[in-house]
């Protein structure tokens, strides 16, 4: 327990001040933040399903020097993202933006939850009508079960 | 030999599942007692044979017999044993074997222990099994037969694939597969239920130990899946949400779905019909995502390829298997009365709360899955749907499940109250309350959220627990007797619960994650989460295939070297391949986490991944906690799949 | 609830299934018949002019820039390739066939060195009537390349009308590459 206490302690020690490279680019924390943030939020194209920042493959190293020079020039997120998908399309986007395309993805979260309720909803209405009583020989078998 | 022998007894196996299916399935309705008998007869055969198909292919694998196809492509001599063995189930052709085996089994248990289930019921049940099973073996013998020879064979196989050159992907598909397709037997149960028109009490409570047992074997297979992508892919993801990860993430969600409310079914004689559904989607959801993930529609890193002719032979079985079963679910179901009544606030309702969270999340995922092929299709689009769009649709839909789970399992069936329960909470909600703003006030609120969210949970387990064995209001040893005394069920939801409570913490803690990837020659250090990391060496070490770069870093705080990591890169000469071993040391609180990446040309030195991760550690333990409650609730002498052996039901329904 | 929705609402699942399956069939179908590839992405840079570059000659022929593709006189291809990669290799002899048909190819090799570019012109021969290097990749990157070997159909008015990843073969060359060719000649 006390190891965990220290361990949630430790959590926010966030101590590192000076400059950092990555890649060959020279960013502050702050920015190397906001390129790993934009990075993981795009796919990398030659390997499939990992972000660029989480892949080896020497195009998303590419790609992830110019987010950096991009960064540190001072652009912002969505303009470095505009740079992405004019290249590669939208497939670029791990989080597809949303469009009229994406409505019904973006509704599923919902759907699912309204029918959920609205199901419910219904089997309690219909269970207002009395239950069937259990017969004599169901109880007395469900009786030993239960025993 | 050995290989015909196995080729022979996999058609063999063919028969006795098409046999054991029609029989099973028809004897009932003949009201023939010797025929119905003749089932479990033929479940056990049939297990008999697909095991020595089995063995006859590990053999081949084992004594490296290059003249059979399958092992020439994917072993080789020099690959140490466990590896040749594991090599088997590590391709496409050798996976189904391995499918079909542990569906036999599955059915064979059935046969060998149901003896207190009533015969048509048994019956039936082996004949869904067998009929399933028939279909894939079949699949297994024409288009994807493992035992084709080779001739003339080469002098060594293609050898393993170096990433599956690993203890944890060598044990993660049965793991994961026993989990799969034990589900098969819920299924199963449900149809029989559907045959036969009726579901009550009993019913649920012959499902239920059935679908926790591969519950707990899913939870523990992708616990280790995920652990291994942690440990191999070098950078300290553990989840990517990739089509196969979903594809096994789905029957988890729907699973845990029907592990409740199978509760109340045996309770409360409610909600049957739903809890037949959710049987029949969970392993439907299996299903897909064993094969769909092969077909090649899906974008992914994982699996294996099979031609699409193959994909159009499962997607023929999957058809039939699923659409059947949904066709008799549509036809049957809405005949199934419940019979127990309960009001909105009760247990039942927050066991229908958890299903309706629970499938929402099962929603997202599966439309996120099917999403991008879909509108591929229709509009020629390429979509990607990945890590932060699942993060941004389930996370919020996981809050009212982790919120609930605290609550429900205090509340009595029937009608609650919730201010008692409420009143005995408050220590676990002040506790989650703590945390919350203890963190928050660092500016890290996700990680605030996911870190009160999982101390609640594990709180709320605990006081209820500990409201139950009395503790602090009597003496110490009154209350561990009554600890001991408490129902193996109880104690194993229990487990479950605070097993999910860790895995919130680690996600949670997982996202305050510190990393670095730096260039240091032998000599340098740098600084990272409050320690010294100093790269003393890098050297050449040998390996049994494979060659290696070792990196020798020491860790120190204040001047003092506490620890030694040597991350390497092995080399597989047979492959070409390079694979990057991570060190990982953990305490049990926080991983220490170094990779070598790679020797930048020139420098001199070694490309490092540096990490350190609070409370990584507790996403798999948590998953252990969760598979290990299972395995307690199991052990209750109520749940125990032979239980209702010893109270033989009398006139039972045929 | 009356029996009939009662039905209906019980033959919800099945029909999300038969929906998906009849999906997942026609997918099956057409990938079988080689006229579907799940994984084509489609080049955002189709019906638009080329982005703006100028690249050096390589292994001693002229280089070229946007604007040498601003009007070619009929359609023409521009392959993208490295002799590091290993599906090029295996393009080049339709590359060379191509070539002699009359059509025209010119060359960007990508992130490659001068020796090994010239080793593997003189091993399969040089179907480029104009070869650039690319040698930063990052032309590539502005042109949305993401692996070689990529070819790029450019018609009459210097607009991009086709792009394929990965080596040409006969069926691509005849089902596509050859009508798209007269579409726009």
């Amino acid at each position: 327990m006390r190891k965990f206490i220290l361990a949630l302690a430790l959590l926010p020690a966030l101590a590192y001040a000076q400059m950092v490279t990555r890649d060959g680019v020279t960013l502050t924390p702050g920015q190397e933040a906001r390129a790993e943030d934009i990075g993981s939020q795009l796919r990398c194209l030659v390997c499939q399903n990992e972000s660029i920042e989480g892949s080896s493959a020497d195009l998303a190293k590419q790609l992830r020097v110019i987010i950096r020079q991009h960064v540190v020039a001072g652009d912002s997120n969505k303009s470095i993202m505009d740079y992405m998908v004019q290249r590669y399309g939208i497939f670029v986007l791990l989080k597809p933006p949303f469009i009229p395309l994406t409505w019904a993805l973006y509704a599923s979260p919902f759907v699912g939850i309204l029918l959920g309720f609205f199901g419910f909803w219904l089997v309690r209405r219909a269970k207002v009508e009395a239950p069937a009583p259990l017969s004599e020989a169901d109880a007395r078998r469900l009786d030993e079960l239960l025993k | 030999m050995i290989p015909e022998l196995g080729h022979f007894a996999l058609a063999l196996a063919v028969a006795l599942a098409f046999a054991q299916g029609v029989i099973g399935i028809f004897a009932p309705g003949l009201r023939d007692p010797r025929a119905m008998r003749a089932a479990p007869a033929l479940a056990l055969s049939h297990f008999l044979a697909i095991g020595a198909a089995f063995l006859g292919l590990i053999y081949a694998g084992v004594v490296s017999d290059f003249t059979v196809e399958n092992v020439a492509d994917f072993s080789s001599a020099a690959v140490p044993l466990i590896y040749r063995i594991s090599g088997t189930w590590g391709n496409h052709d050798g996976s189904m074997v391995l499918w079909c085996f542990i569906l036999s089994l599955c059915g064979a248990t059935v046969a060998a222990f149901g003896n207190g289930l009533p015969a048509s019921l048994r019956a039936r049940v082996l004949g869904v099994l067998g009929l399933v099973s028939g279909g894939f073996l079949l699949f297994t013998l024409t288009v994807s037969d493992p035992f084709t020879r080779l001739w003339p064979p080469p002098l060594d196989g293609a050898g393993v694939n170096p990433i599956l050159q690993d203890p944890g992907l060598a044990f993660h598909p049965p793991v994961l597969y026993t989990g799969y397709v034990g589900f098969s037997v819920a299924f199963a149960f449900a149809i029989a239920a559907l045959i036969e028109g009726r579901i009550d009490a009993a019913w649920g409570r012959w499902v239920r130990p059935w679908a926790l047992l591969s519950w707990c074997f899913l939870t523990a297979g992708i616990a280790l899946g995920s652990w291994w992508s942690y440990y191999t892919l070098g950078w300290g993801g553990y989840w990517f949400w990739d089509p196969v990860e979903n594809a096994a993430l789905l029957p988890w969600l729907t699973g845990t779905a029907l592990l409740h409310c199978a509760i109340v079914v045996e309770k409360r004689e409610a909600l049957k019909a739903w809890t037949v559904l959710l049987a029949i989607a969970t392993f439907s959801l299996s299903l897909s995502g064993t094969f769909l993930v092969r077909s090649g529609i899906l974008n992914s890193v994982h699996s294996f390829a099979a031609a699409p002719d193959q994909g159009l032979f499962i997607l023929g079985l999957l058809g039939l298997t699923i659409g059947g079963s949904l066709l008799l679910f549509a036809i049957r179901a809405p005949v199934l009365a419940a019979t127990g009544v309960y009001a909105p606030l009760s247990r039942e309702s927050a066991l229908v709360l958890n299903n309706i969270f629970l499938c929402s999340i099962a929603t997202v995922v599966f439309v996120g899955t099917l999403y991008p092929p879909f509108v591929n299709l229709l509009f020629g689009i390429q979509l990607s749907i990945g890590a932060p769009f699942f993060n941004q649709t389930v996370l919020p839909l996981a809050g009212p499940i982790i919120l609930a789970m605290g609550v429900g399992p205090m509340m009595a069936w029937k009608r609650a109250a919730l201010l008692p329960v409420l009143r005995q909470l408050w220590l676990a909600a002040a506790v989650g309350l703590l945390v919350f703003l203890v963190v928050a006030a660092n500016r890290h609120v996700i990680a605030a959220l996911g870190l009160a969210g999982g101390a609640w949970v594990v709180m709320a387990a605990v006081t209820d627990v500990a409201g139950r064995i009395r503790l602090f209001r009597v003496s110490p040893g009154v209350s561990a007797a009554r600890l001991l005394a408490l129902p193996r069920a109880a104690v194993g939801a229990t487990l479950g619960h605070i097993g999910f409570g860790m895995m919130v913490l680690g996600i949670a803690g997982m996202t305050l994650a510190t990393q670095k990837v730096i260039v240091l020659v032998p000599g340098q250090s740098t600084e990272l989460g409050g320690y010294t990391w100093t790269l003393n060496d890098i050297h050449d070490a040998p390996g049994p295939n494979f060659s290696q770069r070792v990196a020798d870093i020491s860790l120190s705080e204040n001047g003092k070297v506490f620890m030694t990591l040597h991350p390497a890169r092995r080399f597989f000469a047979a492959q070409k391949v390079i694979t990057n071993t991570a060190a990982i040391r953990t305490n049990g609180f926080q991983d220490i986490y170094a990779v070598f990446a790679s020797e930048p040309p020139g420098s001199g030195g070694a490309e490092l991944r540096l990490n350190r991760h609070p409370l990584a550690p507790e996403i798999w333990l948590g998953g252990l906690v969760m598979a290990l409650g299972g395995g307690i609730s199991l052990s209750d002498r109520r749940l125990r799949v032979g239980a209702p052996a010893r109270k033989k039901p009398a006139g039972a329904v045929a | 609830m009356s029996p009939l929705r009662r039905r209906l609402l019980f033959g919800i699942p099945l029909a999300v299934v038969v929906v998906g399956g009849a999906g997942f069939y026609t997918i099956l179908r057409r990938m079988q018949e080689d006229d579907y590839d799940p994984h084509a992405l489609p080049s955002p840079l189709i019906g638009k002019k080329l982005p703006a570059f100028v690249l050096p000659g390589a292994d001693g022929m002229q280089g070229f820039g946007n604007t040498d593709l601003a009007a070619p006189p009929k359609p023409m291809l521009v392959n993208w390739f490295a002799s590091w990669c290993v599906p090029c290799l295996q393009e080049a002899p339709m590359l060379m066939k191509l070539a002699k048909s009359g059509l025209e190819i010119w060359g960007i090799a990508y992130q490659d060195q001068p020796g090994n570019l010239a080793n593997f012109i003189s091993a399969n021969g040089n179907p480029y009537t104009r070869l650039a290097a690319d040698v930063s990749g990052l032309t590539a990157i502005n042109w949305g390349v993401y692996g070689v070997p990529e070819t790029y159909l450019i018609d009459k008015q210097g607009i991009v009308r086709w792009r394929y990843a990965g080596a040409l073969t006969d069926d691509v060359v005849s089902g596509t590459l050859l009508p798209l060719l007269q579409q726009y000649a």
